[in-house]
């Protein structure tokens, strides 16, 4: 597999399919993991990087899991690919601050991802569609045993799996949901609802982790603490709390729609006739009319359009996925212009 | 030139960053700066949270501050001005400063979730599910107040673990 083979999949995430997968687009499973022989990147000279660059090759190599999955040296990559890779959820931000001795591993349809010499030596993803994270804690708990058997985890037996970060000791999980919660941003109900959740070990931030903003009313919501309790437990604590937050999205919806009808529907239509006319378009503008659009959806109020392809356009209005669909870089002002374009043409279909 | 990040757009501002007393420069437009200095903003804030709770309240064990851990040369001091530890021996190294730092960010100070492959093995697939339980039950004895049962399955515990480590 090359990495431009990726433009022409759609990851698995990015699906629609699974359980609640109106209102959760995917769900994530992260798990930190350490060697035991070497300090921790940050701390590692240039040979002891290479070494857990190599180690870590050979260990994958041996793993069925990983038949056919694409290796990057992220030096190896320009300026747009790696934003692409970001874009996708393939790699974090963190992953392209310094270059050197930086690696990671997808595999062919883009459900297991592994950053090497992150933060930590290994940041172990799994990414799924839907409301879905028992399953994708299986998966992830296979892959973490496959890469155990053939590398020597730093361990302790009192404080679990030792982080670079003090924040992630114990588990190094951190289990995530993305989610959309329109109608409670709407009905100003969000800031309670997030409030909430931090008194409940849960953490919410955008689209792209730490520190981004929530465009679209797109959530991730997930654990903050990692020790003291075992994997099924956090796994247990998020999935509880998700299904309550389902609920409020739900009867603040219900609500909407008995009350502010003509408002609601006003607000949708507006976004479809925006996203169905507009010639110049940025891509903040774009995420937040195609989740008042999905929204509409949802609620049966538009009817004609496949959330495979408004979950597609949420990834390929992007920067770098523009520009790679466009096969030449683009100014500001032209990713604007060809953004409205490829809008507008996937709705006139 | 072009902004080295986005490869895009004309670089317009230079930009500075020191990490770990290596200075490095970038070219940037204006979009990608104001996002970088955000990034710094976010970085510097997460050192900046854990040294605050690292002293907090707490006494700050200073013999501690000159002990550099014996897997990386890290100090405490270090550790409290970046918040990220060098490697997995400094868990034991700065044990007695971290301990009170990790009840205070995660409520706890012992882990309750799974174990490596290759100590489960060793415990056997019986002891492993019976580690975890008597940890959860040690955990609760410990909330409940009731100190003689923890003591006892503290014990037990100790046992179990120490036969895991002999096999291995």
């Amino acid at each position: 597999m090359k990495l431009d083979d990726l433009l022409k999949q759609t990851g698995e995430w990015l699906k629609g399919i699974g359980p609640n997968s109106e209102m959760v687009m995917s769900s994530r499973i992260r798990l930190a993991r350490n060697l035991a022989k070497y300090p921790f990147p940050h701390r590692a000279d240039k040979k002891q990087l290479e070494d857990v660059l190599s180690d870590f090759e050979k260990a994958y190599k041996r793993i069925e899991y990983f038949k056919g999955a694409l290796y990057l040296m992220i030096k190896d990559l320009n300026a747009l690919d790696k934003q692409f890779l970001i874009e996708r959820h393939l790699i974090s931000r963190e992953h392209i601050r310094h270059t050197e001795y930086k690696a990671v591993l997808i595999s062919d349809r883009e459900i297991i991802s592994v950053m090497v010499n992150e933060e930590d030596h290994l940041r172990i993803q799994i990414l799924q569609s839907g409301f879905n994270l028992q399953d994708t804690w299986q998966l992830a708990n296979k892959i973490d045993e496959e890469l155990d058997r053939y590398l020597d985890y730093a361990y302790s037996n009192e404080l679990g799996f030792l982080t670079c970060c003090p924040t992630n000791v114990g588990t190094g999980l951190r289990a995530s949901c993305m989610v959309q919660l329109p109608s409670l941003v709407i009905t100003k109900q969000i800031k309670k609802v997030l409030y909430a959740i931090t008194k409940l070990g849960l953490t919410a931030r955008g689209l792209y982790g730490e520190g981004t903003e929530a465009y679209g009313n797109f959530f991730q919501i997930s654990n903050q603490v990692t020790l003291g309790h075992s994997e099924e437990e956090i796994i247990d604590n998020l999935e509880r709390i998700m299904r309550q937050i389902i609920e409020q999205e739900n009867a603040a919806r219900s609500s909407l729609l008995a009350n502010q009808r003509p408002l609601f529907e006003d607000m949708i239509w507006r976004a479809y006739g925006t996203l169905k006319s507009a010639h110049i378009i940025t891509s903040n503008e774009a995420i937040n009319l195609l989740s008042h659009v999905r929204l509409g959806m949802d609620l049966g109020i538009i009817k004609d359009i496949d959330r495979n392809m408004l979950n597609e356009l949420l990834i390929q209005i992007q920067p770098a996925h523009l520009q790679k669909l466009q096969g030449k870089q683009l100014s500001t002002h032209e990713r604007d212009v060809t953004r409205a374009e490829l809008i507008r043409s996937k709705f006139m279909r | 030139m072009l902004c080295e990040i986005c490869g895009v757009n004309e670089a317009t501002v230079e930009f500075t960053e020191i990490v770990d007393d290596e200075v490095t420069q970038l070219h940037l437009c204006e979009s990608c700066a104001r996002e970088k200095g955000v990034e710094m903003e976010k970085h510097f804030g997460i050192a900046d949270l854990l040294a605050g709770l690292t002293d907090a309240g707490l006494e700050f064990e200073s013999e501690e501050a000159e002990v550099k851990c014996s897997g990386c040369g890290m100090t405490y001091d270090d550790f409290r001005k970046i918040g990220r530890l060098g490697c997995g021996e400094c868990y034991s190294t700065f044990k007695r400063n971290l301990l009170p730092l990790l009840k205070r960010i995660h409520g706890s100070t012992r882990h309750l979730g799974k174990s490596t492959v290759k100590l489960e093995k060793a415990a056997g697939v019986t002891k492993r599910s019976e580690l975890q339980e008597l940890r959860q039950k040690l955990q609760r004895a410990i909330e409940m107040e009731e100190f003689e049962e923890a003591a006892k399955l503290r014990d037990r515990i100790r046992e179990l673990e120490k036969k895991a480590k002999e096999k291995e």
